[in-house]
């Protein structure tokens, strides 16, 4: 077998090669590892690689497999995003902060993978604490789109798109907290899937707006996040909003059949607003799924339009008082020679966060300071359940809503790094999914200049499977996931 | 709301921040960008909404107070800046 075949490959199909030992896992790491090697210069998409340990986990899981000791993800090489705690590992969450942290714990995604026999490559590039959409707020440099190295990849699992696009694993974790798995899916050309709040831990993913953060899987197939969705998912006794209800086999139970679905198209969505070539590439992506006997129905969002300001009050207040505890004192980066503990406070916290994770900070404790807590973030959590509202309203006579899962394709470096607000509507379809707490799902759609567009379905709480069902028909009858970036030509 | 350089300070302080004169008047004004922005919630009327904290209105759950861990103090605080005995470092605070 080829490496480039490998290397396409989607987790269902290497699953069943590594089981018919047409392959070892040895050999798909290998190749992965090398892809790696051979185009991290051009996209940095990686900050910390594993090799040896990859290549050990990668024997055994060989041993287990000759046994026939097979679990749902033996042998499949991942690459996780730089936000989750690896034991022995270090994680820095994109910032000079924790440039030299290493956790003494995993978090609960990375154990159950590993105990699902995964096999962990590295750590992925990411915006600094999950904060931005471009992936240029890093402290160790922008990644590059592999579509065209002169754009972003969209963020804040910037990385992880990246690489899952490049071929460098066949499938990457991602966190959501107001768009960061689902825009990077669409800028990228891969299925992302945000799960609904409380289906995946959050124990020891590091902390940016804790009621809206939520793991997911990004990978080459709506059929392969069934795969990893059921991996990852499950209460835990470590995180007491991780919620308390059964996990099915979202693999098992994905089906084609997608007759008499009802799919909401919101009128806010698909308002002048939105980019013509966009729009015509989501339509026909929602004309597949009529032609396999969907129903097409519009529906209204009305507080659509508040999701942003919404969004920017109650993430950066979380975010404020979740970044406290970097203090120059417990763990994280520590200024030279503070002349007293103020100083030490103060300068430990200027160098280490980045420019954009200071801002945030700055918004999220004057929402909360005295005087200002009622007009902004007792406001912003009213205005979220009227959003909420809204959603569930609208489930009342459909079973998915669908929209674009980003304005445009992906743009050039620095087009909006300099308007925070501009960098921020990047987000405007993605920040009331997390509002209300919904899984939500982006699948291509196909190109519009060459450059990826995505599709995005929006479930009920904790009806991931419908969306996955629609995902996978739709990629069943096109492929569009199927299109590759020419990274030979792109970066030779 | 427009915001001054002052009320930037002010909470910049509150955040534990330090921002430089010379960058004080850009962060003051994408600062002011933003809070544009989420003014935009005065505009509708939530009187009798109740306040959102968790999206499915979830709450906290209780577990027993047992022992799960084992206590893992070296290897907890080798991520420390700097520590002594066990103890982490910090600038003297009394004289």
């Amino acid at each position: 077998m080829t490496d480039n075949a490998l290397l396409s490959g989607s987790v269902s199909s290497l699953r069943q090669q590594l089981r018919d030992r047409a392959v070892s896992s040895e050999e798909l790491t290998r190749a992965c590892l090398e892809r790696i090697e051979a185009y991290n210069g051009a996209l940095n998409a990686v900050i910390t690689m594993c090799s040896e340990q990859a290549l050990d986990s990668a024997r055994e899981a060989d041993k287990a497999i000759a046994k026939g000791d097979i679990a749902s993800l033996t042998g499949i090489p991942l690459l996780h995003k730089d936000i989750f705690c690896t034991n022995g590992v270090r994680t820095t969450c994109g910032s000079r902060m924790l440039e030299q942290f290493v956790p003494a714990y995993d978090a609960t995604v990375v154990t159950k993978m590993r105990g699902e026999g995964a096999v962990m490559l590295g750590k992925c590039n990411m915006d600094e604490f999950a904060m931005g959409s471009s992936n240029e707020t890093s402290f160790f440099g922008a990644v590059r789109n592999p579509w065209d190295l002169n754009c972003v990849p969209g963020g804040s699992s910037g990385g992880s798109a990246a690489a899952l696009a490049a071929g460098m694993a066949p499938l990457v974790t991602g966190t959501d907290t107001g768009g960061s798995i689902r825009q990077p899916a669409s800028l990228c050309g891969v299925t992302g899937l945000k799960p609904t709040y409380g289906r995946v831990s959050r124990l020891g993913i590091i902390a940016f707006a804790s009621s809206l953060d939520q793991a997911g899987p990004m990978a080459r197939t709506a059929e392969d996040c069934a795969i990893a969705l059921t991996a990852m998912s499950g209460v835990d006794a470590g995180d007491s909003t991780s919620a308390d209800i059964p996990v099915p086999d979202f693999h098992a139970g994905l089906h084609h059949d997608v007759q008499g679905l009802r799919i909401g198209l919101p009128r806010e969505y698909f308002n002048e607003d939105l980019d013509p070539d966009v729009r015509e590439r989501v339509m026909a992506a929602l004309s597949e799924l009529e032609l396999a006997g969907a129903t097409l129905v519009d529906i209204e969002l009305p507080h659509s339009h508040y999701a942003i300001a919404t969004y920017y009050v109650i993430a950066p207040a979380e975010a404020s008082a979740n970044l406290a505890r970097y203090d120059g004192v417990r763990f994280g980066y520590r200024c030279e020679e503070p002349v007293d503990l103020e100083d030490l406070y103060l300068r430990s916290r200027s160098e280490g966060f980045g420019e954009e994770v200071q801002r945030r900070i700055l918004v999220g404790t004057y929402a909360l300071s005295a005087g200002f807590y009622d007009a902004y973030f007792n406001k912003a959590q009213q205005v979220r359940r009227v959003i909420t509202e809204d959603f569930t309203r609208a489930f009342e006579s459909v079973d998915v809503i669908a929209g674009p899962s980003a304005p445009g394709v992906a743009f050039q470096f620095g087009a909006k790094q300099q308007d925070p607000v501009a960098m921020y509507m990047e987000d405007i379809y993605t920040l009331a999914v997390n509002l209300a707490g919904l899984p939500g799902l982006s699948t291509p759609a196909g190109l519009i200049n060459g450059m990826p567009v995505g599709l995005q379905l929006i479930g009920k709480p904790f009806d991931e499977q419908t969306i996955l069902n629609a995902a996978h028909r739709l990629q069943s009858d096109t492929d569009w996931h199927m299109a590759r970036p020419q990274l030979e030509t792109v970066a030779p | 709301m427009s915001v001054s350089p002052q009320d930037v300070e002010k909470v910049a302080l509150l955040a534990r921040l330090a921002i430089s004169e010379s960058d004080l008047p850009e962060v003051t004004e994408r600062f002011g960008r933003v809070l544009g922005l989420v003014d935009e919630l005065n505009t509708i009327d939530t009187e009798t909404v109740v306040p959102m904290s968790n999206p499915h209105d979830m709450h906290q759950r209780l577990r027993p107070d047992t022992v799960t861990g084992q206590n893992d103090r070296e290897n907890l605080m080798a991520s420390a800046p700097a520590q002594e005995q066990g103890y982490f470092l910090v600038p003297k605070v009394i004289d």
